[in-house]
């Protein structure tokens, strides 16, 4: 059984349908799924028809101010989640963003103990022009001289264990930076960065599984683009929430 | 299930204290979090129930440990290390040539799971000559630098030469039957692995090496090869299609492999992988031999025609290429 995390926090809540209806499509399919919604509007979870062996799971969770803090706060989520629930419920578990869309096969091909994701902006550049956190004073600090791919925030996974391993271990660096007043440059993404760096992936999915056709146009090299952004109108979601009293824009798109 | 593709240990080889720290920090965050988890029952005595049961399982399973720093050239995404060979089966198991692997990162991941090699293999009768050469190259070549046993089955315990060895290896001598035919003493092989992975090596080994004794190491051969089952490419049939693979083809036989089937024709004379595999595949063998000797059929080539059928259908998780099982009159 294969869990499927996405986060939907305030305004997030519109790219439900088109997410859950192309995972129904291009997303394990004959395979037993559970989708995990967190979300902070449980009622705003759209009714999605799910084929046979696959449920969805709403988890309420509170929304943080700060954009920066919604994406960081997921490592702490899941891993709380991972701890108390998934390792009973599923083998695998899937982390992803949620403007995104399937659009082609996303299947069993990527399951192995821990897996990344190449960063479609990055998988070209030398290991210098990688954004990792450069200060030494973060956790999440990787020398110039090191570094093997950059992975992508938005799309790791592996066996419930090493999932819930990573988190834990994401949320307790971010926790300690948090107390030294630092903040690592791509939040959680940093944090996951260092810990692949350190603990080796067992498989690592091409920019196939990640990209951005607007942004980066359709490179011969992919033969397939399976999970892609889903354009956004930047303006209409920053707008400020007439439900909430937060000024911040919420969380960051995938393209830089 | 996640846990078919962990390795299974043996031995307890963690600390408490990284579990102390991981219950504590765990317990801590719940007990002072924000109950912002509706749906969560909040009841302590669960909690503490759930904390101990993910301590049962952490022990039960290998932690990707922490490497620390090393420095190395940056893999580069658009250029495969290698462009003249197949590198990864279709079902995604690495095939092991060189080139397409660092030594010292894969040394530093297996020390720090501080993995222990076991390597059988089988001398009888005329065959105990091949040890000495086979052993002196083992030490100078195999898996350097990480903990061996060597499992050495003979059916003349004298004959077996006194060959010194590095520090955290060590030879054990095993007292096995020898056969009238040879092709008995192969095929038995599979027997007596499967016997004595259940009752020993279980306990003492974390991955098992096993090969053929007529051989000697003539490179490196470390813990690249490692994984949960792997088999090795036969050097005779890399440019041959599937129907020319000298499979069993005769129904009748339990090794018995179509035309059009077949990724691979691996050779008999080396394959392993953890110490549960191992023993999956050598009972399947031994089983499926015996099941063919009542029925008074003999596959072609004997324990290797079924240990193709087997890896036909418990796909390997490595495969590794013809440099490490060569022949000279393959050249």
């Amino acid at each position: 059984t294969i869990g499927l995390t996405v986060f939907a926090i305030k305004k997030y809540v519109v790219f439900l349908k088109l997410f859950l209806e192309t995972a129904e499509k291009h997303f394990m399919v004959g395979h037993r799924v559970i989708y995990y919604v967190f979300t902070d509007r449980p009622a705003a979870v759209p009714r999605v028809a799910l084929g046979p062996g696959r449920r969805l799971q709403v988890l309420q969770v509170r929304a943080y101010a700060r954009w920066q803090d919604v994406s960081m706060r997921r490592m702490q989520m899941i891993a709380d989640f991972a701890e108390r629930r998934f390792l009973g419920e599923v083998d695998y578990l899937v982390c992803v963003d949620v403007d995104m869309r399937f659009r082609d096969h996303v299947g069993v091909e990527i399951l192995s103990p821990l897996f990344g994701t190449l960063h479609p902006g990055y998988y070209r550049s030398p290991r210098e022009a990688f954004p990792y956190e450069r200060r030494p004073q973060s956790q999440a600090y990787i020398p110039r001289d090191e570094g093997d791919f950059y992975y992508l925030g938005g799309f790791f996974g592996g066996s419930t264990r090493e999932v819930q391993r990573l988190t834990r271990a994401c949320h307790q660096a971010m926790t300690a930076d948090r107390a030294k007043g630092v903040e690592a440059v791509w939040h959680d993404e940093s944090h996951l960065n260092w810990y692949l760096l350190h603990h080796k992936p067992t498989r690592v999915l091409s920019p196939e599984y990640l990209w951005d056709e607007q942004l980066l146009g359709w490179p011969p090299v992919l033969k397939k683009l399976r999970f892609v952004a889903v354009p956004k109108n930047h303006q209409e979601i920053r707008k400020s929430d007439p439900e909430s009293s937060e000024a911040q824009p919420p969380a960051p798109d995938t393209g830089r | 299930m996640a846990q078919s593709l962990r390795v299974l240990s043996g031995k307890q080889k963690r600390s408490l204290l990284p579990v102390t720290s991981f219950l504590l920090v765990g317990l801590i965050l719940s007990f002072c979090g924000y109950s912002y988890l509706i749906t969560q029952n909040q009841n302590p005595k669960s909690k503490l129930a759930g904390a101990s049961k993910a301590v049962g399982q952490l022990h039960s399973q290998q932690q990707l440990k922490r490497l620390p720093r090393t420095v190395y050239p940056q893999p580069d995404v658009l250029k495969p290390s290698r462009q003249d060979v197949l590198l990864v089966t279709p079902w995604l198991a690495p095939i092991v040539w060189e080139g397409t692997f660092n030594t010292d990162l894969l040394n530093e991941q297996f020390r720090l799971q501080n993995a222990t090699i076991g390597l059988t293999v089988f001398a009888l009768r005329k065959y105990t000559l091949f040890l000495r050469v086979f052993l002196d190259t083992a030490e100078r070549y195999f898996m350097v630098g990480h903990r061996v046993n060597y499992y050495i089955f003979t059916d003349q315990p004298d004959h077996v030469p006194h060959v010194l060895l590095r520090e955290g290896r060590q030879m054990v001598i095993l007292k096995a039957q020898s056969h009238a035919r040879w092709q008995d003493i192969s095929m038995r092989r599979m027997e007596v692995i499967s016997n004595f992975s259940q009752q020993r090596f279980l306990g003492e080994v974390d991955y098992l090496v096993c090969s053929d004794v007529d051989v000697k190491f003539s490179d490196h051969v470390g813990v690249e090869i490692l994984s949960s089952l792997f088999g090795t490419l036969h050097p005779g049939y890399l440019k041959f299609r599937r129907d020319n693979f000298a499979y069993e083809r005769r129904p009748q036989s339990q090794a018995y492999i179509p035309e059009d089937e077949g990724d691979f024709y691996y050779t008999g004379a080396l394959f392993g992988g953890s110490v549960l595999e191992v023993y999956r595949l050598t009972k399947a063998c031994h089983q499926a031999m015996m099941i063919d000797q009542a029925n008074g059929i003999e596959a072609k080539w004997h324990d290797e025609s079924h240990l193709n059928k087997y890896l036909l259908h418990h796909k390997p998780t490595k495969v590794l290429s013809p440099e490490y099982r060569w022949d000279k009159e393959h050249l």
